[in-house]
C-alpha cells in the first residue's frame, strides 16, 4: 500500500464522514476526528499500523459506547454511528489492496447516508464531489502507476458516462407511492409554529430564515393584507401559555356561506412533523384527503415528514358559522380569573360603557393605538400578571403579545374570542414567479366572533405596526439587527442572488426530490409514453440501460468493425478447412494457407491449382492491405465454387 | 523476387550445393540489414558461402581470422605517428583503417578470440561506426557480418555470452551436404577456383532500394497477433528458462519482411514468420529443466507446431 494510496483513502473517508459530524453523538465525532489525525501522521511518518489488540478494543468499546448512548443497536442513528465509527477503523487496518477495496466500497455507501439528513443541492454538489475523490482513489487502487492528471481525467470520464445512466434511472425507475421504506418520525426535527404560544415563542420563531413554503398563485395574487395563512387555534389560556385545549362533545362541520374572492394557488409544504396544512383563509377544497377543523383549520391525517404539494382554493370573502354552538362560545370566553386584575378592571370598563360587541372591539384598538405601544423583537420580559405588566408597565410587544391581551380584553368584556397562529405575507420571488413564506413570517392574531357576523379576523398589530401586515416585517421592527439577514433590507444584488438560489431550490425540490410516481406518470405520458405502468416503465429502464451499454460498447470495440469485414473471409477459408479435413487432410492449428494448400495439392493433385490460388488470395485478403469489395466477393464466390 | 536477387541465389546454389535454405536466410538476413552468425564444424561450407555471398552481391570483402591473440586494435585499426617530413613540421597521428572497414566482413571462428576483441566487433556491428581515440569513423553501407563459429564443446573457445548472440539477427547451421551432393562436390573442380570468376549481379544501390523495400512490407493487425502469440507462448510455456524478449520479436518481424520481399509480396504472411522463425529464434531461447538436453532445433520445431495462427 502506497503512501499517497492511503492519503486518497484518508480524504475519502474524511470527505464521506465530515458532514456526519454535525449530527453524530459528540464522543463519536471527536473518536472519529482522533483516529482520522492518528493515521495521518502513522502514513505521514511511515510508522506501522496499530497492533490488532488494539483496534479489537476500540472497536468493542466504541460499539458498546454507541450501544450505551442510543440504547439501542437497530435504526437508522444507530446505523449510521456504526457505519462512521467502522469505516474509520477500518483506515487503521490497511494491509492489503482487499482492505483498500472495502475503504472504497464504504466510502461509497456512506455516500448515500448523508441524504437522510439533507437533501440540498449543496448536499448533492458536495456527495458528487466527494465521488469523484472515491473515484480518483479507486483508479489509484488499480493503476498505481497512473499519474495524477490522467487519474482525474479517467475518474471525469467515468463520471461522465455515468450521467445517461443515471437518467434512465431516474427518470424510469417505478416510484411506489410513498417512501419506499418509512423514514422515522425525527427524520426532519425543523422549527415551525407549534400548537402552544407563550410570550416570546413567536419573536423566537421570526429568527429562523427557514423556507415554511411556498406559493404560486393560479392568477393574479391577493393582497398583501389578505395573506393571512391559518396554522393552529389556540383556545385555552392559563395566564401565561395560550394551546389549542380539548373539544369535547359533538364537533360540527363549519358553516361558510357569502363565499366572495375565490383564489386558486399551489402550496409546496416543507416537512414540519405536524399534521396541519396551511391554506389562506377560508379554504374550500384542497388536492390532498385532508379535513377542515370546526375553527377552520385544515389537517391531514399523518404529520407532513416529507416535502408535499398540493393545490388548493380559498374564498377571501366568507362568512364564517354564523351559528356558533354554545359549548364553543363558552370555549372562547374561558380565562383564568386569578391573574391579571387590572387588566380585567379595564375591559369590564368597555364593557359597561359599550352598546355593542363591535365597540368594545374599536375600544380595545384604539386603546393599543393611543396608548404609545411599541412593535418590538425584544420586548422586556413580563411578570406573573403577565397582560398587566404589557398592557401598563411596558408597552413593548410582538404580534403574540398583542394577540394574546387582545384576546384576553375581549373574552373578558364577554365577547368570544380566540388567538390564531399562522403566517402572513411572504416574499415575492419574481424569478420563479412564486411567493417564499419563511418562519421569519409567523404571525399571530385574532378571531372574535360577533352575532350576524359570525368569525371576524381582528389584527391588533395592524393598529400599532400596520407596515407589518402591508409589507413585512423588516419594514415594521425599528431595530431589526435581530433579525435574520434575508428578512432585513439586503442589497438589492444580494437579494437577487438569494431569490435566484431560491428559484433553483424550489425546482430542485419539485423535480428531483418531488419527482413521486405522479410526477413520472405525467412527465412520462408528456414524453409520450401511453398508459403508463411500472411494468411498463420497468421494462423501458431496462431496454434503456441495455441500449445505453450497448452503445458503449460499440464505441469502445469500434476498431474490430474493421476486422470484421475480412472475417467473411477468414469464416469462409476455415469452412473449407473443415470440408478437407473431412476428406482426411485435416489443417494444423499452425499450418498457414499456402503451406496447407500445398499438401493438400499434393495428396489430391486435381484440386492443386484452385487451392493454391485460394491461398494466395486469403492470405493477401487477411495479411495484406485492405482490399475491396470486390476482391472479397471474388474470393468467396471461388471458394464456393470448389467441390472438396 | 528481383531477378538480380534471383541470380544471386542461383549461383550460390551452384557452388554450395544441397543448401538452399541457409542460402535464402542468409539472403534476407542481408536485406532486413541483420548479421549472421553461422554455427557448424569447420570444413562443412561457411566461408565459401561468405565468399560467394561477397563476390556475387559486390561488396568489399574482409576476411578476419579470429584467434586467440587476436587484439580489437587488428579489427577496428590503428592510429600510427608520422615524422616531420617535406612540407610537415610537426609529426601527427594518421588512423589506418582496419579490416572492419568494409562492405561484408566474414568474422571467421569469432569464438577462438577472447571477449575484448569479440566485444570490439560486435559493438562496431551494433553501431555501424568506429570510435578510435575520440574521432568516429563511419562504416561503409551496406555493411553485413557473417561470423562463424565452431560448436561451443570444441577446444580452445570462449562462447559468446547470450547478451552477444542477440546482436546477431540469425543463427543458422549448414549441416552435412546429402550425399547426393557430396559426390558432385569430391568430384567437381575446386570451388575456390569457380569463386574468384564469379561476377556481381547486384549493384550495391540496389541492394540498398531492396533494403529499403523490405522495411516497407506491410504487416497486418493478423499477423501481430500471430507473433505476439509466439511471444507469449514463449513467456508462459515451461520449456523455456526465460521468454522471447520484444527485440526478438522485431527481429522476427523484420526478417519475416525481408523473406517476403524474396517471395515478391508486399505484406507479410504465417509462413514467412514460420520460415525465418527457426533462424531468429534458436539462438535466443533456451531449453529448461527436463527439456534441457533437447537441441535448438527441436525447440524451436515445438514452438512453431504450438502456436495455432489466428
Amino acid at each position: 500500500m502506497s503512501k499517497s494510496l492511503n492519503y486518497g483513502l484518508l480524504l475519502s473517508i474524511l470527505m464521506v464522514v465530515a458532514p456526519h459530524a454535525e449530527h453524530l453523538t459528540v464522543w463519536v465525532s471527536i473518536l472519529c476526528g482522533v483516529l482520522l489525525v492518528w493515521r495521518t501522521y502513522l502514513n505521514y511518518s511511515s510508522r506501522p499500523q496499530p497492533k490488532k489488540w488494539l483496534l479489537m478494543l476500540i472497536t468493542f468499546a466504541g460499539t458498546g459506547g454507541v450501544a450505551m448512548s442510543f440504547h439501542t443497536l437497530f435504526g437508522r442513528e444507530v446505523g449510521v454511528t456504526l457505519l462512521m465509527l467502522l469505516a474509520t477503523l477500518k483506515l487503521m487496518e490497511l494491509r492489503s489492496e482487499r482492505d483498500a477495496m472495502a475503504v472504497i466500497y464504504l466510502a461509497l455507501f456512506i455516500i448515500i447516508t448523508n441524504f437522510f439528513y439533507s437533501q440540498s443541492i449543496p448536499t448533492a454538489l458536495y456527495m458528487l464531489a466527494t465521488l469523484f475523490v472515491v473515484t480518483v482513489t479507486w483508479i489509484q487502487l488499480h493503476g498505481q502507476n497512473i499519474p495524477f492528471k490522467p487519474r482525474l481525467r479517467t475518474a471525469a470520464i467515468l463520471l461522465l458516462q455515468a450521467i445517461p445512466l443515471t437518467l434512465i434511472l431516474f427518470i424510469l425507475f417505478p416510484r411506489v407511492q410513498g417512501p419506499l421504506w418509512g423514514l422515522p418520525q425525527d427524520a426532519y426535527s425543523t422549527s415551525g409554529l407549534d400548537d402552544r404560544m407563550s410570550p416570546g415563542s413567536l419573536s423566537r420563531l421570526s429568527l429562523s430564515e427557514a423556507v415554511a413554503f411556498r406559493v404560486s398563485y393560479k392568477n393574479n395574487p391577493p393582497l398583501r393584507e389578505q395573506m393571512y395563512w391559518r396554522g393552529p387555534v389556540m383556545w385555552y389560556f392559563d395566564g401565561r401559555t395560550w394551546t389549542t385545549g380539548k373539544t369535547t362533545g359533538q364537533l360540527t362541520a363549519p358553516q361558510l356561506t357569502n363565499l366572495d374572492q375565490s383564489i386558486d394557488y399551489t402550496v409546496t409544504l416543507e416537512p414540519h412533523n405536524k399534521t396541519w396544512l396551511f391554506a389562506l383563509d377560508i379554504p374550500e377544497k384542497v388536492s390532498l384527503p385532508a379535513t377542515l377543523s370546526y375553527d377552520f383549520r385544515l389537517y391531514s391525517k399523518k404529520p407532513v415528514n416529507a416535502r408535499i404539494r398540493y393545490e388548493a382554493r380559498s374564498n377571501l370573502g366568507y362568512r364564517a358559522n354564523l351559528q356558533e354552538s354554545g359549548l364553543h362560545i363558552e370555549r372562547a370566553l374561558q380565562i383564568p380569573t386569578q391573574f391579571n386584575p387590572k387588566a380585567q378592571k379595564l375591559a369590564a370598563g368597555w364593557k359597561a360603557s359599550s352598546a355593542s360587541d363591535a365597540e368594545i372591539i374599536q375600544a380595545a384598538l384604539s386603546y393599543f393605538s393611543q396608548q404609545g405601544f411599541k412593535y418590538t423583537l425584544e420586548p422586556p420580559p413580563l411578570g406573573t400578571n403577565g397582560i398587566d405588566d404589557f398592557i401598563f408597565e411596558t408597552k413593548q410587544g410582538f404580534c403574540e403579545h398583542y394577540a394574546s391581551a387582545f384576546v384576553f380584553l375581549m373574552r373578558v368584556a364577554n365577547v368570544p374570542a380566540r388567538v390564531v397562529t399562522g403566517y402572513l405575507g411572504g416574499e415575492f420571488n419574481d424569478i420563479g414567479n412564486y411567493y417564499i413564506v419563511r418562519q421569519s413570517d409567523a404571525h399571530a392574531w385574532a378571531e372574535v366572533w360577533l352575532k350576524g357576523q359570525g368569525w371576524v379576523r381582528v389584527d391588533p398589530t395592524g393598529v400599532i405596526a400596520p407596515a407589518r401586515i402591508q409589507s413585512g416585517l423588516s419594514a415594521a421592527v425599528s431595530n431589526n439587527a435581530a433579525l435574520p439577514f434575508m428578512a432585513r433590507n439586503p442589497p438589492q444584488w444580494l437579494r437577487n442572488l438569494s431569490l435566484n438560489w431560491d428559484a433553483l431550490s424550489n425546482q430542485w425540490n419539485q423535480w428531483v426530490l418531488g419527482y413521486d410516481n405522479e410526477r413520472q406518470f405525467a412527465f412520462l405520458t408528456r414524453l409520450g409514453m401511453e398508459s403508463v405502468t411500472w411494468q411498463k416503465m420497468a421494462m423501458n429502464m431496462a431496454a434503456g440501460l441495455v441500449i445505453l451499454v450497448a452503445l458503449f460498447a460499440l464505441f469502445m470495440l469500434r476498431h474490430l468493425f474493421v476486422r470484421m469485414r475480412n472475417d467473411k473471409v477468414q469464416v469462409a477459408w476455415l469452412k473449407l478447412c473443415k470440408k478437407l479435413s473431412k476428406s482426411g487432410i485435416p489443417r494444423a492449428a499452425h499450418e498457414g494457407a499456402l503451406d496447407y494448400a500445398a499438401r493438400v495439392g499434393t495428396a489430391r493433385p486435381e484440386l492443386a491449382e484452385s487451392l493454391h490460388d485460394l491461398a494466395i488470395r486469403y492470405s493477401a485478403l487477411r495479411y495484406g492491405k485492405a482490399q475491396g469489395e470486390q476482391a472479397i466477393r471474388e474470393f468467396l464466390q471461388r471458394i464456393s465454387a470448389v467441390k472438396t | 523476387m528481383s531477378l538480380s536477387l534471383h541470380n544471386v541465389i542461383s549461383q550460390a546454389e551452384q557452388i554450395i550445393v544441397g543448401k538452399p535454405l541457409q542460402i535464402r536466410l542468409a539472403v534476407t538476413c542481408l536485406l532486413s540489414r541483420g548479421h549472421l552468425l553461422i554455427e557448424d564444424l569447420p570444413g562443412v561450407g561457411k566461408t565459401t558461402l561468405a565468399h560467394v555471398l561477397a563476390r556475387t552481391l559486390g561488396l568489399q570483402f574482409q576476411r578476419i581470422q579470429f584467434t586467440s591473440d587476436l587484439l580489437p586494435a587488428d579489427i577496428l585499426g590503428v592510429s600510427v605517428y608520422q615524422r616531420a617530413s617535406g612540407e610537415q613540421t610537426t609529426g601527427v597521428f594518421k588512423f589506418h583503417p582496419g579490416p572492419i572497414f568494409a562492405q561484408m566482413i566474414l568474422a571467421d571462428e569469432i569464438n577462438r578470440a577472447t571477449p575484448k576483441a569479440q566485444s570490439a566487433l560486435l559493438e562496431a556491428m551494433e553501431e555501424q561506426q568506429v570510435t578510435i581515440e575520440g574521432v568516429t569513423h563511419e562504416l561503409p553501407t551496406p555493411f553485413f557480418v557473417i561470423a562463424t563459429q565452431n560448436p561451443a564443446y570444441q577446444i580452445g573457445t570462449f562462447p559468446l555470452p547470450e547478451s552477444q548472440l542477440d546482436r546477431f539477427l540469425m543463427r543458422i547451421q549448414m549441416g552435412y551436404p546429402d550425399a547426393q551432393a557430396e559426390r558432385g562436390l569430391l568430384s567437381g573442380i575446386d570451388r575456390r577456383e569457380i569463386v574468384s570468376q564469379l561476377n556481381p549481379q547486384v549493384e550495391s544501390s540496389e541492394l540498398l532500394t531492396l533494403q529499403k523495400r523490405a522495411r516497407a512490407v506491410f504487416v497486418s493487425p493478423a499477423l501481430l497477433d500471430y507473433v505476439q502469440a509466439i511471444l507469449l507462448h514463449t513467456r508462459e510455456s515451461a520449456r523455456y528458462t526465460h521468454g522471447l524478449s520484444p527485440r526478438a520479436g522485431l527481429a522476427l518481424l523484420s526478417a519475416a519482411r525481408a523473406w517476403a520481399v524474396l517471395d515478391e509480396r508486399d505484406a507479410v504472411i504465417p509462413e514467412d514468420v514460420q520460415a525465418v522463425l527457426p533462424g531468429v529464434v534458436s539462438h535466443r531461447l533456451q531449453a529448461a529443466g527436463e527439456y534441457a538436453k533437447q537441441n535448438s532445433d527441436a525447440l524451436v520445431h515445438e514452438l512453431l507446431e504450438a502456436v495455432a495462427i489466428p
